[in-house]
């Protein structure tokens, strides 16, 4: 295959953020990955990139490809017209600490929020019994690979960073959603969806089910159930009474 | 005295994937407090990216199946060099565990009577592997790391340690480095447990992730632990080959055990010429008795595509070497004529998906390409079976970095499980140690300081970059000491090596301290030849072919060789030390687990 010319975004954290060009042979089947490490054991041995497993399943290595949310490790080259400069950036939605790598703190805060799955007692044999029908929603939900892609392009953080205060972003209305729907668990958790992930604040614009290299559903399997969940417990009678009685 | 960051704990646990984050909530809820330390962000470990499913004898397909089937297969899988104790423990308890990892939350596949299904997998004699798709090593890491968040754990993530303090005999803490700042950490503990899993980026094709680099195996060495087993690795017989760039990524064998098979150029399904002499008894010689199997195991032996993999590697191997080889120098995997492609989807997602986006290949239509890429060391830190305590007070280790376990070849599904198992006993054996310990020690500053100096020294460097030397390392490891070795090659590995470490205190880097991948590769290097140098030597001694050690000059297992475990450790002078050591011999109740007749 032909040489291509990717502009990798370099800087760190407090400095201004560059453009550099790298030329590059590209072999048969080689991914935006591949090229990256090839960058950095010729040209730029100090170039950061988070990456882990190189084949789609732990997510480390997100970045923004011509613009677009990609993993670089599932990215093939061949996708490219060699004519064409390549632009890797970090993700913007995170802080950059340097080159392609960003601070996604904010997510592992996050998950600390979520109170954790409470299963009942397993029958007398000591096993759960749920059926496969019944997992599915959950196993959906359950594929993701935290590669924070489909928070970085959602709107409610992406341009109003100051949102993150109120909003636990689309990965954890999927962290959410399969806990509620997991048919053991007694947990309620709709109040948290309602107030402190701030499931109102999304407006279904499905960015992030289009940037998922999973393929899950956010927003019609996860999100807008939860909004619906929302909207129920708000007016059903019996709850409304039952928070009067307690003083809720 | 200069200004680290310092911390103190009861107990840090290095490395954060099945194995570590198991001790950590174990040794959490003994009342420790705990810190897991881990160099990729957390929930990005290699067990992340295991497929097929966790071995235990749930009894949920096969009410036959029972601990002592699945501990017999163990120690047969391993060639009889398993630590018996440890087989014995990971069989009896691995059942539990699944079943607690379903009580925190992960989601299995189910059988019809709402029980967790069970997949088939090499040299086990039932479907016995907890699943979720082709994805378990996920479900399994994200159900961990959920319930750890909740317990008080203090995560230190992208923070690689360089090396363990001691005082004495006795482990003090261990000190490193923030990938992100470069700054250095210093961690004061009453215990350590190593879990850092694997050496796979010792080699050229392997399945594993950079991170990969044998650090908790030479942390050990380093402070005085006997590592065992060494020469043991496991060329996984089913990574991909095509394209050059996706070499050596695992094809789950999943795919076998779903009912995929193995065939050669001429279409042959050539694993019926390999069927050792050890596993004839148990291993169909017919096509229809092993297409017969998957449905009834009563009536048929089992196919032999699903010999363990030590067997299924060298075939590839033998097939491509005779001239048998596909276009690109592999085997064919086809599931595609024997099951539907609903089926295949939906039993094997990932695996769908990796070979559409990464190949061009429509595993429901085609045929896969495949062969032998390194995958797994059995061989690690010599550990007590049922503490984890390894030969250095203070110090304990689990998962892929401890040794003993899986004997000269390791099952698949046994290694999931393995992690849980001993991860568990891990975190307890360290926080028992701890609380007989009556307080954090001291950090001996001259070792932090001396250690911090040589960090650093890259920087200072004009040599060659890092990036070289790892490369030859790999190129060399992959030639002289991988899935076939002798003697001569052997010999040139250990001068190698020689060469490559001296070439490696020249190494330079550029830019600064800064998340510099560069600088991290370049302190990798000096535990990947550690590791490096303990394969190469404990290949050489032992000679005999025995799982996943294969010398093409003594063919066959030997008598002498059988009952002697490879010793390594640090010599007084600095050197490397080989010796042999007898290998426990397991009491009369459980041999006759392995007489003709027995049940198990």
């Amino acid at each position: 295959m032909p040489e291509f010319t990717i502009a990798v975004q370099r800087g760190e954290a407090e400095a201004e953020s560059q453009w550099t060009d790298y030329i590059v042979d590209v072999e048969e089947g080689q991914v935006v990955l591949d090229v990256i490490h090839r960058i950095q054991a010729t040209e730029a041995p100090d170039l950061a990139v988070r990456w882990n497993c190189k084949a789609g399943k732990c997510g480390s290595c997100s970045a923004e490809i011509n613009g677009k949310p990609r993993l670089m490790c599932m990215t093939r080259m061949n996708l490219f017209d060699p004519a064409e400069k390549i632009t890797v950036a970090p993700m913007k939605t995170w802080p950059l600490i340097r080159d392609l790598v960003t601070d996604v703190g904010f997510n592992y805060e996050t998950a600390e929020k979520i109170p954790a799955v409470k299963l009942g007692e397993p029958s007398e044999d000591g096993d759960f019994r749920m059926h496969q029908e019944d997992v599915e929603r959950g196993q959906e939900f359950r594929k993701c690979i935290e590669c924070f892609l489909c928070s970085d392009v959602c709107h409610v953080i992406r341009d109003h960073p100051e949102n993150k205060e109120n909003f636990f972003g689309p990965r954890f209305f999927v962290r959410l959603a399969e806990l509620d729907m997991h048919p053991l668990d007694q947990e309620d958790r709709i109040d948290l969806v309602k107030n402190d992930a701030g499931v109102g604040y999304c407006n279904i614009t499905k960015c992030c089910t289009e940037a998922c290299p999973e393929d899950i559903h956010i927003t019609d399997n996860a999100i807008i159930p939860l909004k619906e969940r929302v909207i129920d417990s708000s007016y059903d009678p019996i709850r409304w009474i039952g928070r009067k009685i307690a003083g809720k | 005295m200069v200004n680290f960051e310092r911390h103190e704990y009861d107990v840090i646990v290095i490395g954060a994937g099945g194995a570590g984050l198991r001790a950590a909530i174990e040794a959490s809820a003994q009342g420790a407090r705990t810190a897991l330390i881990c160099k990729s962000l957390l929930g990005k470990a290699h067990t992340v990216m295991a497929e097929g499913g966790i071995a235990a004898s749930l009894g949920n397909v096969w009410p036959q199946d029972n601990w002592q089937v699945h501990f017999r297969d163990t120690m047969r899988g391993g060639k009889m060099l398993n630590n018996w104790r440890m087989a014995q423990l990971h069989a009896q308890e691995a059942p539990d565990r699944v079943r607690e990892l379903e009580s925190w939350g992960a989601l299995f596949d189910r059988t019809s009577d709402g029980k967790i299904l069970q997949r088939d997998f090499g040299g086990h004699r039932y479907a016995r592997l907890a699943h979720v798709g082709d994805r378990t090593g996920l479900e399994m890491i994200r159900t961990l790391q959920q319930n750890a968040v909740h317990k008080g754990i203090d995560v230190y993530m992208e923070c690689t340690i360089t090396q363990l303090l001691k005082s004495g005999d006795r482990v003090t803490g261990a000190m490193g480095y923030w990938r992100e700042s470069g700054n250095t950490i210093v961690f004061a503990a009453k215990s350590v447990v190593l879990a850092t899993g694997g050496v796979g980026k010792a080699f050229s094709v392997t399945s594993n992730s950079w991170e990969y680099t044998g650090d908790g195996h030479s942390l050990a060495y380093w402070a005085g632990a006997e590592l065992i087993d060494m020469e043991c690795v496991q060329f996984h017989p089913t990574g991909m080959v095509w394209p050059p760039s996706v070499r050596g990524i695992l094809v789950t064998e999943g795919v076998r055990g779903d009912g995929g098979t193995l065939r050669n150029s001429d279409g042959e399904r050539f694993m019926f010429n390999y069927i050792p002499d050890f596993f004839a008894a148990e291993t169909a010689d017919t096509i229809d008795e092993a297409d017969g199997w998957y449905d009834d195991k009563v009536k048929n032996r089992r196919t032999p595509d699903l010999l363990p993999r030590d067997e299924v590697a060298r075939a590839i191997n033998a097939e491509v070497k005779a001239g048998r080889g596909t276009p690109h120098g592999g085997a064919f995997l086809d599931i595609s004529s024997r099951r539907s492609a609903d089926y295949i989807r939906r039993r094997l997602p990932s695996m769908y998906h990796q070979f559409k986006q990464l190949a061009d290949v429509d595993i429901t239509a085609q045929a896969m390409e495949v062969g032998p890429t390194m995958h797994y060391i059995m061989g690690g830190i010599r550990v007590e079976a049922d503490t984890a305590a390894t030969t250095v007070p203070g110090l304990f280790a689990a998962g892929e970095c401890a040794g003993g376990m899986h004997g000269a070849n390791r099952l698949g599904g046994n290694s999931l499980s393995d992690l849980l198992v001993f991860g568990r006993r891990a975190g307890l054996g360290a926080a028992e140690d701890a609380a007989a310990q009556s307080a954090v020690p001291e950090v001996d500053e001259s070792q932090v300081e001396e250690v911090v100096a040589g960090m650093r020294e890259p920087f200072g460097r004009s040599g060659e970059g890092p990036y070289e030397v790892h490369s030859d390392l790999q190129d060399m490891m992959q030639k002289n000491v991988g899935i076939i070795r002798t003697e001569v090659e052997l010999d040139e590995a250990v001068n190698r090596l020689q060469d490559l470490k001296n070439r490696s205190k020249d190494v330079m880097v550029s830019g600064h301290q800064q998340y510099n991948p560069g600088w991290h590769l370049a302190m990798d290097l000096e535990s990947l030849l550690t590791v490096s140098e303990a394969i190469a030597r404990a290949a050489h001694m032992r000679k005999e072919s025995r799982g996943g050690h294969t010398r093409d000059d003594y063919p066959d297992p030997s008598d002498e060789w059988a009952v002697q475990n490879i010793c390594i450790k640090q010599g007084d002078n600095g050197g490397m030390e080989v010796s042999t050591t007898p290998l426990p011999q397991m009491p009369e109740e459980l041999k006759e687990l392995f007489e003709e007749g027995s049940n198990a």
